[in-house]
């Protein structure tokens, strides 16, 4: 694999991620379980998807074949998504809905702190803005970890279980394929064993702290997310974030 | 309800048509640099109408590229839906000044930091009701604790946090038990 075509691929990868996490929570917008609650998700999420645009911008100058970021956003089939499978996994209460954020989150804000290093500019540029926001969000998200892990009986079993449950989607987050490693050759992506070490001492902190613990290190993990092979949901996901670019194509008026 | 034909609806036509045109008697070729950032002052945030681009901190440049008046301009966050929108503004402020075709070219480095938004806009938001951003963007520590924020109402320092995020991704919701308002906080980053 070339450097360039690397490239291509990791842009849509943190773009992908970005876009379905920002969506998945756009979902409980009107249902969140507290007034609160929904102005964070939905200013997580438009965050997000803010990120997921300027990443979009950029592999779209490179991929250059005519297609923008609003059709990469909204004209791949799931098979084309390179999000990480943690993303679009669905929103099965709010202690899962904050678990997998938290895991996300430490992911994010360690891959954004190494790519505002990098030694491609552009991505620096994107990355050192976007930290800013992660950061926001990994404060806010390991808050909740720790109020409901270690709160009441109930509101732990709760944190416990979404940790149980998420747990096999996060060896992707810090398991390097072939991408990452070229991307991390070039200076350009993060290194992938120091990124494996940063995301496990921060998530072990926060869980200890929160009196939960962690699933085991060489537990079985789903992968895929980033070669195009999704767990169902992204499926259903796509279907109705796709819908009104599907249904009009290159319709300019809403 | 206004009718079709009423004075006021005509009168926005109007002014939506004249905003479109260049003026006959405008000679942007006159105008300096300084002239361009007064003009700006005059673009106010749509979702903070009471502070201007300028001291919002946004407008990074004024410069000509060769002929044509280039204004960079920096997103407050990556997500801002007023975006958009603030490039219109500025785009339609410079038109009105007889330039023809303003470029507005967005730069994302250095990112943005409420450090940028001048203390005059900082009062002018304290004014309208918003606290303004507490402290350094950079001496703020990842898990660190908030500062005391002051109500904008009645200035009291016994306040507490409602809510991490606000009406607008660079707001946070805060009470203060004194006078017992809600007010939005700017958050600093």
């Amino acid at each position: 694999m070339t450097e360039a075509e690397a490239l291509k691929e990791y842009l849509l990868r943190l773009a992908d991620s970005d876009m379905i996490l920002g969506q998945r929570l756009c979902e409980l917008c009107g249902k969140a379980p507290a007034l609160e609650e929904e102005m964070a998700l939905m200013n997580v999420a438009l965050d997000l998807v803010g990120q997921a645009r300027n990443w979009y911008e950029y592999a779209a100058e490179l991929i250059d074949d005519g297609r923008d970021a609003d059709k990469l956003a909204f004209r791949r089939d799931a098979h084309n998504y390179r999000n990480l499978l943690l993303t679009e996994q669905p929103n099965e209460g709010y202690a899962v809905t904050m678990g997998r954020q938290f895991f996300f989150d430490v992911w994010h804000y360690f891959t954004l702190k190494s790519l505002a290093g990098s030694s491609d500019e552009r991505i620096a540029g994107i990355a050192a803005k976007a930290l800013k926001e992660a950061t926001y969000h990994l404060r806010r998200s390991s808050e909740w970890v720790k109020r409901l892990g270690d709160g009441t009986d109930e509101s732990h079993q709760h944190m416990q279980d979404a940790v149980d449950i998420l747990w096999r989607f996060t060896g992707e987050l810090i398991t390097p394929d072939d991408t990452d490693r070229v991307m991390a050759e070039a200076g350009i992506g993060p290194d992938p064993d120091q990124l494996a070490k940063d995301w496990r001492g921060m998530v072990n902190e926060v869980l200890t702290q929160a009196t939960l613990t962690p699933g085991a290190e060489d537990a079985w993990m789903y992968m895929g997310g980033k070669h195009g092979e999704h767990t169902e949901h992204l499926g259903f996901i796509l279907a109705e974030m796709q819908f009104l670019q599907r249904a009009y194509p290159d319709a300019t008026t809403w | 309800m206004p009718q079709h034909g009423d004075t006021d609806s005509r009168s926005a036509v109007d002014i939506l048509i004249a905003s479109d045109r260049v003026p006959a008697n405008a000679r942007p070729d006159l105008l300096t640099e300084d002239d361009i950032w007064a003009l700006l002052e005059e673009v106010k945030d749509p979702e903070v109408p009471a502070v201007s681009v300028v001291e919002l901190g946004i407008i990074r440049a004024v410069r000509w590229d060769g002929k044509e008046l280039c204004i960079d301009v920096t997103p407050t966050y990556s997500g801002c839906p007023a975006t958009e929108l603030i490039e219109e503004l500025i785009t339609e402020a410079m038109r009105a000044a007889g330039f023809r075709d303003p470029k507005i070219n967005q730069v994302l480095t250095p990112a943005w930091t409420t450090d940028w938004i001048t203390d005059e806009g900082k009062e002018k938001l304290r004014a309208f009701g918003i606290a303004p951003p507490e402290g350094s963007s950079s001496k703020m520590s990842l898990l660190g604790e908030p500062e005391v924020i002051a109500c904008p109402h009645c200035g009291s320092k016994d306040t507490e946090r409602v809510s991490e995020f606000g009406s607008t991704a660079c707001k946070a919701l805060y009470r203060c038990r004194e006078c017992l308002e809600p007010f939005d906080y700017f958050k600093c980053i």
